[in-house]
């Protein structure tokens, strides 16, 4: 379970978080919506350790992750997460950016690694292109790469942070796909989305983030059948 | 005009020598260029991400290999350190003098790598649980090495023509082998151009290579 | 130790200003040699980048030759070459033509590059507005060009000034030599070798600063 208590972040002067309190329980896929800079990503990078904290807590699983004896390169492995910009590492092939981490962080053998990788590859639909290098894909391959890529750490829980915004429009739908696949397969997941379809669709709670707090929480029906705050009836009838 | 003798006999005669020594020039060249590439690798990233006197260290290492003569270089090594009762042999001091000046130029070669690769490559590397130096040794570096790899080359041929101030040191590479023997003959004229057709030879043996290499190296 | 000091005198301002005219003639060599070094390497450059065939083969390999060899072996080269076809050049004209051809051939490549970098659509658009070749060359390619290459061409004429350095081994009394001379008479090497570093230092860093400072201004 994800657990957070008044978390608060700034970036220098500016207050991005103020005061988040948030619980995500194990299975549940929890889409985080809103406008841009109303601090979605940042909560992902503060889960993950990513980014300091500068008042309340987050915990996962019951470790404290800003505590300063966590280890955090060990608790990342129980979460993954996969970013904006397609970021496969371009010096190795598919299969060795996918190998690479249980290779070095979990000191797996380079016979397990290697099917491990395989194994994640074909999950996320690209067995056709494991020798291939980066650049040689298209943009929603390299993210379901980085999907596999984190999935290949064995993961508790998947984070998402807008994995398709930088994409093009006929390449969204794969990287959906395999979103929606991972969520039927019950894998506990915070995806911050810029896609409707997907919030309403494969979530079962929705966040609806403004200017550094959670302005509204609900079930995906509630909140794209009935909100009940203001903004998030003004937020959801300019995006449709 | 022209009543000068040339006399090429002799030099044909020690051409073994000197292609000896042309290996011995490679060889010193070869070593200050990994001792270079390694401190040089540490020298940017202290530049990058330290504070304080380690970053402060770096910074005069670096601005002290570029603003200052090989040669003046190549004397710290010698006659400085001598004063202060380290005498080192002349390959050392060839060694010494010329991975400083390597891990200076190279480092800020490096510092322009490691700003061409985006932010995020690190973040994805720590968010699959990897240590800083994993992140560092498996992600960030190989793909700076390939982003300076033109520079690098440049690096080494100026390594090996930097090589040739050993002469000025009592070294017997090339040039002070070159040297030794013009010495000897008084042909002077003779030795130093057969010098220059044999560095004339290793430099575009060494670009040829490396284009060779690329290939093989890159293929992403 | 004691004894020693009767012996050599120590290290003494009238040593400072020795020092400070042995910089000035490190100064004047090379910026002699830029200069003119300048000029050749840029009439090279262009022609290097317009003259197709006939230029690229003929002085292509020509200016390579600088590159490829050590300037230290170019400059004994020369120095006993001069004589050989009639020329009894001393040391400060022996080095000021090898540095000013060594320029020169660094120069060419840095110009071929920056013409080449102001790129064909602009200068298309130039002749379609009318102007002839040399107008074209004159109010697009130089003014572009020029901002393209100065930071190279700086490190071309900050190379140069340390690399003067060089000419001591033909027995110009510059910095370099000025230093070694002191060294041997007041055993001192230390101190020398951090007044003479100094020295280079105060004349290479400002500009290299001042290059960087207007780079960033310019890409901005």
């Amino acid at each position: 379970m994800i657990q957070i208590d008044n978390l608060q972040k700034y970036f220098g002067q500016l207050h991005v978080l103020r005061g988040i309190d948030l619980q995500v329980k194990k299975g549940e896929v929890l889409s985080v919506i809103g406008a841009s800079g109303s601090g979605k990503s940042t909560l992902l990078y503060c889960i993950n350790g990513l980014e300091q904290i500068q008042g309340g807590t987050i915990t996962v699983d019951g470790v404290e992750v800003h505590d300063k004896g966590t280890d955090l390169n060990k608790l990342r492995q129980s979460m993954g997460m996969v970013f904006q910009q397609w970021n496969s590492f371009p010096h190795l092939t598919a299969i060795e950016n996918v190998a690479l981490a249980p290779k070095i962080v979990k000191k797996k053998s380079k016979s397990e690694a290697i099917e491990i990788a395989k194994k994640q590859l074909v999950h996320v639909g690209l067995e056709e292109k494991l020798n291939v290098y980066p650049s040689e894909l298209s943009g929603g391959q390299q993210q379901r790469l980085a999907i596999a890529r984190a999935l290949a750490m064995d993961p508790q829980y998947m984070l998402f942070d807008e994995a398709t915004s930088a994409l093009d429009p006929e390449l969204v739908g794969e990287v959906l796909e395999t979103m929606r696949l991972l969520a039927e397969e019950g894998m506990t997941m915070i995806c911050v989305t810029h896609e409707m379809g997907f919030a309403r669709d494969v979530s079962d709670r929705v966040a609806f983030f403004n200017d550094g707090v959670i302005e509204e929480i609900d079930t995906a029906e509630n909140i794209f059948e009935n909100p009940k705050s203001e903004l998030t009836q003004k937020f959801l009838s300019k995006v449709r | 005009m022209f009543d000068y003798n040339f006399h090429w006999r002799p030099v044909l005669k020690s051409l073994p020598d000197l292609l000896e020594a042309s290996l011995v020039t490679l060889q010193v060249a070869v070593l200050s260029m990994i001792i270079g590439i390694v401190i040089g690798l540490f020298l940017s990233v202290l530049k990058l991400k330290a504070r304080g006197p380690l970053k402060w260290f770096a910074t005069c290492w670096i601005e002290l290999a570029r603003n200052t003569p090989a040669l003046f270089q190549l004397f710290f090594f010698g006659f400085g350190l001598g004063a202060l009762g380290i005498h080192l042999t002349p390959f050392f001091i060839v060694l010494a003098g010329l991975s400083f000046n390597n891990a200076g130029y190279l480092a800020e070669n490096f510092r322009g790598g490691f700003n061409a690769i985006p932010e995020t490559q690190l973040k994805a590397a720590r968010s699959l649980g990897m240590t800083l130096w994993h992140a560092y040794t498996r992600i960030l570096v190989p793909q700076v090495l390939r982003i300076v790899y033109y520079p690098m080359t440049n690096q080494f041929v100026w390594a090996v023509l930097m090589s040739s101030l050993g002469m000025l040191v009592g070294f017997r590479e090339l040039s002070g082998e070159t040297q030794f023997f013009a010495s000897k003959t008084y042909r002077i004229f003779e030795y130093f151009a057969a010098a220059a057709i044999i560095y004339y030879i290793m430099v575009k043996l060494i670009l040829f290579i490396s284009k060779l290499l690329a290939t093989r190296l890159f293929r992403y | 130790m004691e004894n020693q000091i009767s012996f050599f005198s120590s290290f003494g301002l009238n040593d400072v200003f020795f020092m400070a005219e042995a910089a000035y003639r490190t100064l004047l060599i090379s910026v002699v040699s830029i200069s003119i070094g300048t000029v050749i390497g840029g009439i090279f450059g262009w022609m290097l980048f317009e003259g197709r065939i006939s230029a690229t083969i003929l002085l292509g390999p020509i200016l390579d030759v600088f590159r490829s060899v050590p300037l230290i072996i170019q400059l004994v080269l020369f120095y006993n070459f001069a004589p050989i076809i009639g020329f009894d050049l001393d040391a400060f004209e022996s080095g000021l033509v090898i540095l000013t051809l060594y320029t020169a051939a660094l120069v060419a490549n840095v110009v071929r590059g920056g013409i080449a970098s102001v790129g064909e659509p602009m200068r298309r658009a130039a002749r379609s507005l009318g102007m002839n070749y040399w107008q074209d060359l004159r109010y697009v390619v130089f003014p572009i060009g020029v901002r393209a290459i100065f930071p190279s061409w700086v490190g071309v004429a900050l190379g140069v000034l340390k690399d003067s350095a060089l000419v001591s081994v033909l027995g110009y009394v510059e910095l370099l030599r000025a230093s070694q001379i002191l060294m041997t008479r007041t055993q001192e090497p230390l101190l020398i070798i951090a007044v003479a570093g100094a020295f280079y230092f105060a004349l290479s860093y400002p500009i290299s600063r001042f290059s960087a400072s207007f780079e960033r201004k310019w890409s901005q």
